[in-house]
């Protein structure tokens, strides 16, 4: 049992607010993502869970023990480093048995896990390899089943594949997530590759600016964004974003057009639609080409929509070309508002 | 290594393979003359030594030492040899564990921990050796004569560890820096608490660093003869009794006393040499 709560928890460097009071509940074997662009303060939180910082203020829970006052090694957690910081004086056995010795297991034990995680990990036939002799990608399995072999209440992975090939990467995430799945621990995983997020987690907590700014499911990450800055970073292209003003009790003037929208009391929002939730049909948004790029399942059109950046993905059979006049209909139910000012959703 | 110049490789591509040829050669040329340079004062040291007193005076040499143990068996039974031998290994080796003792922890506290004056902390340790010793040499002196530590051991230790000291600071620092700060944390997320994960991880890493700047601080104590001079009597190192002794000596057993000098520093840098090198796939910065 091994849920993990972040009371209040801030975090300054000299004048530098990194983070700004969170509040997290992660549940008993939930897989966390914390997804931020660099410097947003996600790493900064997982190591203040993981006892490397401590917090400024704020309390740390890991099932039911206040840790943040705990030194790492009992906190019941394991770590994967990114640059896999595999001890290189040792052997990839020595590495894997590591904690486990510290833990002062006996020897057929200890034997017994390693071959068992390094199956896991399929890297049994390199057991008697140091560091030096394996690829990137090697050590990483070898990071990581360091970690499982200690059996932890949470296993703490700060961008662990970010310095693997795009490949390899691919690989390794779905096998991480196929062993992470079996291993029954509570995983926080650190990235800031959004497909990365979205393929791994369970439930996905953007950041931005050391605050949590959404944490929900992928899903509704992507389809329901909380606020401004979720919608500009998930997706790939992101989301369009366009001046909206009132124009009447629930209807929206969005460049030259009336759309439904929320019964809000201002009179700006914010419209934003996702670039594969609008067709080609007459009677939507004007929109001047700009570029055309074909990527083979699709291709995505570059437009100008009331002097906004305008971004599109149609089928790829379409005749658009660059310089054309074309009308995008997004798709009602997909729509969706923000407030300007507080930059959050409006419902 | 390349001596081509860019405009010959630009016009007759066909000749870069020559002027790589001629850099080689350069090479070749400028590795073998910094060997000469260091190799063949070391070999008429050897040869000289291995003469019989006429044969130091004559010319030409032979190439091959006559193989005359004369002036090292006399230089051997010279009285007061012996101890001043064990004097400059006593007082290289108590350098050596003082300036590792004292330095390393400094390098690791400056290469792992943000304090106040960090910056100016590692100037003022390169300026101690901005002092020449000579400067320092009388009130030291005075300072040691009162406090009884004249013409001690330990007393010319302490100064040869101040000599050797802002090196095995420095030198332990780079060390210390050019491991990954998360292979420490790593141990500390798999069970170890500072010291456990310092002492199995950092330590084995290390430890061919460490031992190339004891050597360092041995052979700045061993070579040291100016404080040595000045603060021994009767408790006199090698150098300071070469220096007291052999001036007054002939030609051959200064020779002698040269080659007993030089031979136990080359000695030893070539025992440690793996250390000094590379070890475990990490080079040493």
């Amino acid at each position: 049992m091994a849920e993990i709560q972040i009371k209040n928890v801030a975090k300054t460097f000299g004048s530098y607010q990194a983070l700004h009071s969170i509040d997290m509940t992660i549940s008993d074997r939930e897989f966390m993502v914390l997804l931020g662009a660099s410097g947003c303060g996600k790493t900064t939180l997982l190591r203040i869970i993981a006892g490397l910082e401590t917090p400024s203020v704020g309390e740390v829970w890991i099932g039911d023990k206040r840790v943040d006052h705990l030194p790492p090694r009992q906190r019941g957690i394991a770590m994967v480093f990114q640059n896999y910081a595999v001890f290189p004086h040792l052997t990839v056995f020595e590495n894997i048995a590591f904690g486990l010795r510290m833990n002062k297991l006996d020897d057929a034990t200890i034997k017994e896990r390693v071959n068992r995680t390094a199956n896991l990990m399929h890297i049994e036939q390199l057991l008697q390899r140091y560091s030096g002799q394996l690829s990137g990608g090697q050590r990483q399995r070898v990071a990581v089943a360091r970690a499982l072999a200690m059996e932890p209440d949470v296993i703490l992975m700060d961008e662990p594949l970010s310095n693997l090939d795009a490949l390899l990467r691919l690989e390794m995430r779905a096998e991480l997530k196929g062993v992470l799945a079996d291993s029954n621990t509570t995983t926080i995983y650190v990235t800031h590759d959004q497909v990365e997020a979205m393929s791994l987690a369970d439930r996905i907590a953007v950041m931005h600016e050391g605050r949590i700014v959404q944490a929900n499911n992928p899903v509704e990450i992507y389809r329901n964004p909380a606020a401004h800055f979720v919608g500009s970073f998930i997706g790939n292209p992101p989301m369009n974003f366009l001046n909206a003003t009132k124009g009447g009790k629930g209807k929206w003037n969005v460049a030259g057009k009336s759309f439904s929208g929320p019964q809000s009391g201002q009179d700006n929002l914010e419209f934003a639609i996702r670039p594969e939730d609008v067709t080609l049909n007459g009677g939507g948004l004007d929109a001047k080409v700009r570029i055309v790029e074909p990527l083979g399942a699709h291709n995505l059109v570059t437009c100008d929509v009331d002097g906004s950046l305008f971004r599109a993905v149609i089928d790829s059979d379409s005749k658009v070309k660059a310089g054309e006049q074309i009308s995008l209909e997004p798709m009602p139910d997909r729509i969706r508002w923000f407030d300007p000012q507080t930059t959050l959703a409006v419902a | 290594m390349t001596t081509s110049s860019p405009t010959v490789a630009v016009s007759q591509p066909q000749k870069v393979v020559d002027a790589r040829k001629a850099g080689s050669l350069v090479f070749a040329a400028s590795v073998i003359l910094l060997c000469a340079w260091v190799l063949v004062p070391i070999y008429f040291l050897l040869i000289n030594t291995l003469s019989s007193p006429e044969e130091v005076s004559a010319f030409p040499k032979t190439f091959i030492p006559p193989f005359n143990f004369g002036s090292l068996e006399f230089f051997a039974g010279f009285s007061g040899i012996g101890n001043a031998l064990k004097n400059s290994a006593l007082v290289a080796i108590v350098t050596m564990i003082m300036s590792i003792g004292v330095g390393a922890p400094a390098g690791y506290a400056l290469s792992r921990f943000e304090f106040r004056g960090k910056a100016a902390f590692r100037i003022i340790i390169l300026m101690t050796r901005a002092f020449p010793l000579p400067l320092l040499a009388l009130p030291l002196a005075v300072m040691f004569i009162r406090t009884g530590l004249d013409d001690t051991i330990v007393g010319l230790a302490i100064v040869h560890t101040t000599l050797a000291l802002p090196f095995a600071v420095l030198i332990t620092f780079s060390l210390f820096s050019g491991i990954p700060v998360e292979l420490e944390e790593a141990a500390w997320t798999l069970g170890c608490n500072r010291v456990q994960a310092f002492r199995k991880v950092v330590l084995p890493l290390v430890l061919p660093g460490i031992t190339a700047s004891a050597i360092f601080a041995f052979v700045i104590s061993w070579n040291e003869v100016f404080a040595a001079s000045v603060l021994t009597i009767e408790n006199r190192t090698l150098p300071a009794f070469l220096l007291q002794s052999l001036d007054v000596s002939p030609l051959h057993l200064k020779f002698a006393g040269g080659f007993v000098l030089v031979v136990p520093a080359l000695i030893f840098i070539f025992a440690v040499r793996k250390y000094l090198f590379a070890m475990w796939g990490i080079a040493n910065r």
